[in-house]
This record gives C-alpha cells, sequence and structure tokens, in this order.
C-alpha cells in the first residue's frame, strides 16, 4: 500500500523525466538520420566529417579552451582573496549579483561600450588616438563571454576554498615550504575539485554560445550553438541542426567524464 | 602580509569595477536625453515614461511574470513530489540512475534544450508560443527543485515520520504537516531558482517562442538586434531594482533557514 501511493505521486516527476529527459534526446537521435525533405540518410553524418564542420568543431573548442583559461585566470584569484576578506560572504553576494542580471542586457550593454562611436572608442579619441573595430571582433567576443562567465567560476572554486582547512596550509608555511610550494603542493590539489566544477560550468556553455555570438561577434564567429540555432531556425534543417547537436551533446559527457570528479560527492549525500 | 592584502584588495576591488561597470553604464545612459550611449547630454526621465507607455512591451513583461509565477510554482510542485519520492527508493541502483537523469537538464546546454523542446512541441503538436514556453520553463526547471530540496529531505530524520504514524497521522497528514514544513526552507529555495532560471531564460525561449509571443528576454534580443535604444536601458535600471528586490529577497530565506548555498554551517 505504501509504495503504492509514493508511486502514485511520483507519476508527474517520472512523466517529466519520460517527457522532457528521455525523449527530447531521443528524438534528437532520430532526427539526426534525416534530410531537409524527411528522407532516411546518413548524409548529416558525411556532412559533419567533411571540412566545414570539423574546423567549426576545431574553432568552437579553440575559443571555449581560450574563455575558459581566461575566466579560470581572473575567477581563482577572486575566489582565493575573497576567502581572506572578513566579510566573505557579503563579498561573494556582491561578486554573484551581477549573475542574476539578466544576459541579455549585460549584452547589450557591451554594444554600448565598445561600439563604434561607444565609450572605448571616445577615450581613445580623446587620448588622440584614432578609432578601432572593437565590436564584431575575437577580442570583444572573448572578453565579454569571459565577463559572463567569471561569477559562474568563482562560485564553486569559492566553496572548495572556504572548505580547505588553513591549519593544512599554516602547516606547510611551518615546515618550511614557499608560498608558491604550498599553493602547488597543497592548496590547489584541495580545491581542484571546484576547479573542474568551475570548467564544466565554463567550457560546455561556451561550445554552445550563440546569442554573444550574434550580438557581439557579428557573424565572425561561429560556435557548435550558433550552427546549431542556424540549421534550426533559419536554414530549417533539422537533421543537420539535430546532428551537430548529437555532437555536442557527446563532447559534453566527454567534458563531464574528464572533470567528474563530483561523482564522489553524489554518492556521499546518496547515503543518507 | 599588509602588502599581499593591499594587493588583494585592489585585486577585488578590480574585479568587482569590471562586473558592476556595465550594468551601471547601462543604467547611467537611460537618463540621457541625447537618445544614445556615448554623449550624456542632459538628464531626462523620458525613456522611463517610453517604457511605460510601449503596451506591448508592458504586456510582454505581464507574459513574462506569468511565465515565471506559473512555472516556478508547477515545477516546485512536480519536484517536491519527485524529490520526496526519490528519498524513500531503497534501490539505490535505481535511485542514482534517478538522480543522473534529473541532472541532464542542468547540464545540457540551453541550445541543447531548446533545440529537442521545439522537435518534441512540434511531433506532439503543442502550439508555439504561450502554452510551449511554458512546459519548457517549467520543464528545466524541475531538477534545481528537486536538487534543492533532496538535502533538507535526507537530512530529516525518520523518527519523525515514524513517530507521527505511531500517533495516528493519516499518510496525508505526514506529508502536509510534517514533511513539508520541515523542508519548507529547500521549497522556497527552488521555488525562487526557478523564477530566476524564468526570468532570465534567453536561448530554450528562443527556440520554442514562435512568432505571436514573446517573453522580455527575446525582446531585447530583437531590439538589441536592431541596434541601441534607450528603452532598454530604462528598462535594465527597472530590473536591475528587481533584481537587487529578489536576491535580497531569496539571501534573506536563505541565511534564516540555512538553506544548502550556507554550506559552511557546522551541523
Amino acid at each position: 500500500m505504501e509504495t503504492k501511493s509514493r508511486t502514485f505521486l511520483m507519476v508527474p516527476y517520472y512523466l517529466w523525466m519520460v517527457l522532457f529527459v528521455v525523449a527530447p534526446i531521443a528524438l534528437v537521435g532520430y532526427y539526426s538520420f534525416f534530410d531537409i525533405q524527411g528522407n532516411f540518410t546518413l548524409a548529416n553524418y558525411q556532412n559533419f566529417f567533411s571540412g566545414t564542420y570539423l574546423s567549426l568543431t576545431l574553432s568552437s573548442f579553440w575559443y571555449a579552451f581560450l574563455i575558459t583559461v581566461f575566466t579560470l585566470l581572473i575567477a581563482y584569484p577572486t575566489a582565493y582573496w575573497i576567502t581572506k576578506t572578513k566579510q566573505k560572504q557579503l563579498w561573494l553576494l556582491l561578486i554573484i549579483i551581477p549573475s542574476w542580471i539578466n544576459l541579455l542586457l549585460k549584452t547589450y550593454a557591451f554594444i554600448g561600450i565598445f561600439g563604434m562611436n561607444g565609450s572605448i572608442n571616445n577615450v581613445l579619441t580623446f587620448l588622440g588616438l584614432e578609432r578601432q573595430q572593437i565590436l564584431y571582433t575575437d577580442f570583444s567576443f572573448i572578453f565579454v563571454s569571459v565577463y559572463i562567465f567569471i561569477p559562474f567560476m568563482i562560485l564553486p572554486i569559492f566553496n572548495a576554498l572556504d572548505k580547505l582547512n588553513p591549519g593544512l596550509v599554516d602547516a606547510s608555511n611551518d615546515l618550511g615550504a614557499s608560498q608558491w610550494v604550498t599553493f602547488r603542493k597543497v592548496i590547489w590539489p584541495l580545491t581542484v575539485g571546484g576547479v573542474k566544477a568551475g570548467i564544466q560550468a565554463t567550457f560546455i556553455p561556451a561550445l554552445s554560445l550563440f546569442m554573444i555570438t550574434r550580438l557581439i561577434a557579428g557573424n565572425k564567429v561561429i560556435t557548435l550553438g550558433t550552427a546549431i540555432e542556424q540549421q534550426f531556425l533559419v536554414t530549417q534543417n533539422w537533421g543537420m541542426g539535430s546532428t551537430i547537436a548529437v555532437f555536442l551533446i557527446v563532447f559534453m559527457v566527454i567534458i563531464m567524464i574528464l572533470t567528474g570528479d563530483r561523482e564522489k560527492g553524489g554518492n556521499q549525500r546518496g547515503n543518507y | 602580509m599588509g602588502t599581499t592584502s593591499k594587493l588583494a584588495k585592489l585585486y577585488l576591488a578590480l574585479v568587482f569595477i569590471i562586473l558592476y561597470a556595465p550594468i551601471f553604464y547601462l543604467i547611467f545612459y537611460s537618463f540621457n536625453s541625447a537618445g544614445n550611449m556615448s554623449n550624456f547630454e542632459g538628464f531626462t526621465w523620458e525613456h522611463y515614461a517610453a517604457v511605460f507607455e510601449d503596451t506591448r512591451l508592458l504586456s510582454i513583461v505581464v507574459n513574462t511574470i506569468i511565465v515565471a509565477l506559473l512555472s516556478a510554482l508547477i515545477s516546485t510542485a512536480i519536484g517536491v513530489l519527485g524529490a520526496v519520492g526519490i528519498v524513500y527508493i531503497t534501490n539505490k541502483r535505481l535511485r542514482q540512475s534517478l538522480l543522473s537523469l534529473n541532472n541532464v537538464l542542468i547540464v545540457s546546454p540551453d541550445v541543447i534544450i531548446g533545440a529537442s523542446f521545439l522537435i518534441l512541441f512540434t511531433m506532439i503538436g503543442v502550439k508555439l508560443g504561450f502554452a510551449s514556453v511554458l512546459i519548457s520553463h517549467i520543464a528545466f526547471s524541475v531538477p534545481i527543485v528537486v536538487i534543492m530540496v533532496l538535502p533538507k529531505l535526507q537530512e530529516m530524520s525518520s523518527t519523525l515520520v515514524d513517530a507521527a504514524r505511531d500517533l495516528g497521522a493519516s499518510r496525508r497528514d505526514v506529508f502536509t504537516r510534517v514533511i513539508v514544513p520541515y523542508i519548507r526552507p529547500g521549497i522556497f529555495a527552488g521555488f525562487f531558482l526557478a523564477l530566476t532560471y524564468s526570468l532570465d531564460d534567453f536561448a530554450v525561449t528562443f527556440f520554442v517562442t514562435g512568432n505571436g509571443f514573446a517573453t522580455l528576454s527575446v525582446e531585447i534580443y530583437s531590439m538589441a538586434r536592431a541596434g541601441i535604444t534607450l528603452t532598454i536601458n530604462a528598462l535594465s535600471g527597472l530590473l536591475f531594482i528587481v533584481t537587487l528586490i529578489l536576491v535580497l529577497g531569496y539571501y534573506f530565506v536563505a541565511n534564516r533557514a540555512k538553506t544548502p548555498f550556507q554550506a559552511g554551517v557546522p551541523k
């Protein structure tokens, strides 16, 4: 009786899982075998392995890599020093608030800042320099993306650093390790889980950005996300779009496995 | 030590300034009478007035809020029931795979969610518009509710439920008068997050919205593609205030109740 009523209560949840988790992925896989006329074909996969989509994938990975590296370089020291402040929760809150502001608005701000008649160019002319094309360049794309992802990288790293027992750092210092050695041998290994979580939260979305590429990079940068959006909403070639989506899902799973430090945490929680 | 902390403060201040500069830049120029984002000519409220006179924009704002509230409510209900169900599953394997499936939508890129939902809605014949957007928002908010509620359920001692049962409470009473009050902070946290997920979403909505219906994010996107309009700036000023209230509200609730974000709390 007990279990029966519980299962009954779970019906909406199971229904959600089947309809919106399992079915969509299956549908994407299914659609990837059809061409634009609705005929069964393997051409989409052939097409993917032909030159254009492979180089697109490579460049998308390269951009995602650069974005992740810069985000990490900025976020780690920030997270580290936040844990050293007296009011660390307040500082963390202050750093996190911008991530709650609508993404579109933040991106839109950069159209004004980087534009031909924008603030940066006004400063340049004031300094007697020539106006530069900043918007619609690789630089602006990477800058804006890093800006967007910084809070998402800071949060998991902060949590990892916050859990770190300061006694370990003191012990390392007392035993004569230099600050650099302490960082490399003690702090970094113990916080690498947070870094991995941060990379997960940055790299996968960076592969699939399409709004920022359209608004900030013009059509100069094409990520996997942009290609999917293009196929689905512009060209209306759902088959090709699904094929790219299949590969994006595969890449996502690989990245999850590579950065899969979180499994342990999950199991521990599951033991209750 | 003194120099390090000075450097640290400088660095933090710099990151802080960079993170906030674009937001305040937007708000600053929302008062610009020149109508552009480069030369501040004079102070004006006209762009704010334009927001409130634009009935189309206002109806989009109302749509966005309705979708956010409805999707947060419904996804919270589904998520809470799901979490309660998951906790009582004794088969470890099954529970683990349910949890993994639960997290799929959290880690999936928005583009994938949007594209696959678009296929799904077209196949089962849901008309693109309010319904498809609402259903999508419910769908991607359910797992975050489960994640917020689950730790609360797990830390709840099972003796509480046993005691209630021994004292003659019906199963329904146990749920509404023992379990729900205990996990209320988690429910609130999940509801708030679902609300912000919905308000913030652009990519998924963009895919499933069709022609007739728009949420604020989608509308801002098409406005921004057309170029600079200071109406967007005025809108961002208003949204900034709303967001601040939401965040502070959330932290108030979270701090009072020590929800999962306050991970450092010793037990």
